[in-house]
Parts: structure tokens; C-alpha cells; sequence
């Protein structure tokens, strides 16, 4: 069984959710990075 | 574009409903909203700050603080954006952004520039300090409030006195390092604010139809050509001394008070042939040469710094 095709608006769409994971993942890598900054004293 | 918009504009289109499919929003259509060449300059800018300023901040931090610059930003020419869709839809130079287009709603717009704007003053006031944070949020407040709610449409100053906000940035990233300001930040302001002004009366110049449809009241078409082309000579005139300023007090070295000079010249030359000329071509390179003159003083500050020249 053959999967659907997908029309235009469904790879858009695919675009944006890739584009959104992208932005989460780096700010989940920022805020990670910034509190090891913090704990090794680097914001005073 | 909302889900819901999009099912209802469809159904409502019939065939014509395809063009709003290919017309969904893109992630190019949200960093648009952003307006990514306004923000390389602010990001510059406020580079500069954060690198002249005395201490040092982690780099993680630095980052951080330059991102949230951006963001800041960002957000508040979303927010622009989403309250001056009306005209922008009606000026050439601004009728091909998302919202006119189609491809972003306003609501979206408000709501991402929103979201931005809110959560980049929060990640510096936590990460870096919280007197960046309070000049980020006054950077942001007085773009979206004084100047594109109040200013824009009411008075040929807008540009003025709004061109405030693009001068902040500097001093954010001083303060990013420092958690206070101190003369040099303010000079830097200085230069911005006094630069903005000839910078967009050049373009509003060449631009003068497009500002008269969107009914937007800039110097040229409230007061006529001539008379913004004697402000440009009169702001270019107190704009090259000011840039001369860091070096005269000793906060930058000779390299930056040579070439500052040398670019001030050119700067008044070409304000001259504006003030003299009746046609658009002078105003069109000095709209050019303005961006340069700005980045090559913020490079020649950082030159000095990275060199040690600094006084």
C-alpha cells in the first residue's frame, strides 16, 4: 500500500513544524548553555 | 495564516483557493516579519557596545545578550509591521512584506512580535542583567509606541525623534557587560540618533510618492524637497563633529579620529551635492554611502579595540 501524496500546503506545513523543532531545540541548547555560564560563575 | 482562515478563504475561492494554499506562511515569511537587514545593523551596533565596554562577560552571555538585541529587535518590526499594515500595503518598497502579501495575518504578526518581545527582555533580564533588560524593553516600547503609533503618522519629526530607538542598541550592550552606562555608550547613541535623520530623509527623497499615497507626513512631503534637503546639510553638519567626539575626549585613538574624518568629509560632500542638486541621484547615494559611513565607524571602533589602540 502505497503512501498518500502529499499536496503543497502539507509540505509547507512540514516545513514550519521542522523550522518550529529547530527553534525549540536551540533554545533548549541556549538555556542549557546559559545556566552552565551562570553555575560556573560566568554571569557575575 | 490560522488553520481556520485557511479552510474558510478556500472553501469561500472555489479554484481560486489553490493561490491561498501556495500563499501559507513559510518560516522565510516570519523572519521577514523580523525585518533581517534593520536587525544586522542593530545587531552591529550593539556589538560594538558590548565589546568596548570595560570587563568582560561570558561569551554564552554574550551571545545571549547580542540574540536578544536581535530578537528585540525583530519583534518590534513585527509589531510595526502588524500596525502598519495599511500603509505598507499601499508603498512599492514595502507592498511585497508577508502581511500585504497575504501570506502572515496581522493577529499572527502582533502575536509573534509580541512573544518575541516579551520573551527576549525576560531571557536578558535572567541571563544578562536586568538594566539591559529595561533598555531593551524602552528600545522596544519606543519603536512600537512613540514612534510607529504616535510619531509616524502625525509629524514629519517622526523620524526624528524615533530614530531613538534604533540608537539604543549600543548602550544595551554596554550594559550588558557593564549593568551601567557611562559617556561612550552615549556618544554612540549620539551618532545614531543624529545619523538617522539624514540617512531617511536621502530615502525619503527618491521615496516622496510612496510616502504621499501611504499618506505618511516625512519631511518631504510636508515641507518640500528643498527644505529636507537643507535638514540633511544641517543634521550632516552636526553629525560629523559629534562622530569626531569619541576621539576629541580621548575614548577612542587616532585611527578612528583619521578615518572619521576622512568618512565625515565625504558625508558633508555628498549632503552638499544633495543641498545643491534638484534631482534624486545625490539623495540615492547618500541613502547609500549613510549605512556604510555608519558600519565603517562602529568597525574602526572595534578595530581599535581589538588592536589595543584604544585611549
Amino acid at each position: 500500500m502505497s503512501a498518500m501524496p502529499l499536496h503543497d500546503h502539507h509540505k509547507r506545513r512540514r516545513a514550519r513544524n521542522y523550522a518550529l523543532g529547530g527553534v525549540l531545540l536551540a533554545l533548549v541548547i541556549l538555556f542549557y548553555l546559559i545556566t552552565i555560564a551562570k553555575m560556573t560563575g560566568g554571569g557575575q | 495564516m490560522t488553520d481556520a482562515s485557511y479552510i474558510t478563504e478556500r472553501d469561500e475561492a472555489g479554484s481560486a483557493g489553490l493561490e491561498t494554499v501556495c500563499r501559507e506562511a513559510q518560516p522565510a515569511d516570519y523572519l521577514a516579519l523580523l525585518k533581517p537587514r534593520v536587525m544586522s545593523l542593530v545587531v552591529f551596533t550593539g556589538l560594538v557596545g558590548l565589546v568596548l565596554a570595560p570587563g568582560s562577560l561570558h561569551p554564552t552571555l554574550a551571545v545571549t545578550a547580542l540574540l536578544c538585541i536581535a530578537i528585540g529587535a525583530g519583534a518590534s518590526g513585527a509589531i510595526n509591521m502588524w500596525y502598519d499594515a495599511d500603509i505598507d500595503a499601499v508603498m512599492a518598497r514595502t507592498r511585497g512584506r508577508p502581511i500585504p502579501q497575504g501570506r502572515v495575518s496581522r493577529d499572527e504578526a502582533l502575536g509573534f512580535g509580541s512573544v518575541l518581545a516579551v520573551g527576549s527582555v525576560i531571557v536578558m533580564g535572567l541571563a544578562v542583567n536586568w538594566v539591559a533588560a529595561a533598555i531593551l524593553a524602552l528600545t522596544i516600547g519606543f519603536y512600537v509606541f512613540i514612534y510607529t503609533m504616535w510619531l509616524k503618522r502625525r509629524t514629519p519629526q517622526n523620524i526624528v525623534i524615533g530614530g531613538a530607538a534604533g540608537a539604543f542598541p549600543p548602550m544595551i550592550g554596554w550594559a550588558a557587560v557593564t549593568g551601567d552606562l557611562s559617556l561612550m555608550p552615549v556618544l554612540l547613541f549620539a551618532i545614531i540618533f543624529m545619523w538617522t535623520p539624514p540617512h531617511f530623509w536621502a530615502l525619503a527623497l527618491y521615496r516622496s510618492d510612496d510616502y504621499a499615497r501611504a499618506g505618511v507626513p516625512m519631511l518631504p512631503v510636508v515641507a518640500g524637497a528643498r527644505e529636507t534637503r537643507r535638514q540633511i546639510l544641517i543634521y550632516s553638519l552636526l553629525l560629523v563633529p559629534l562622530t569626531l567626539a569619541p576621539w576629541a575626549l580621548g575614548l577612542a585613538g587616532p585611527l578612528y579620529g583619521s578615518v572619521a574624518a576622512l568618512l565625515g568629509a565625504i558625508f558633508l560632500l555628498l549632503a552638499l551635492r544633495i543641498w545643491r542638486s534638484e534631482t534624486d541621484r545625490p539623495a540615492k547615494h547618500m541613502f547609500a554611502y549613510s549605512i556604510l559611513y555608519l558600519f565603517l565607524l562602529f568597525a574602526l571602533l572595534l578595530a581599535e579595540h581589538g588592536l589595543g589602540w584604544r585611549a
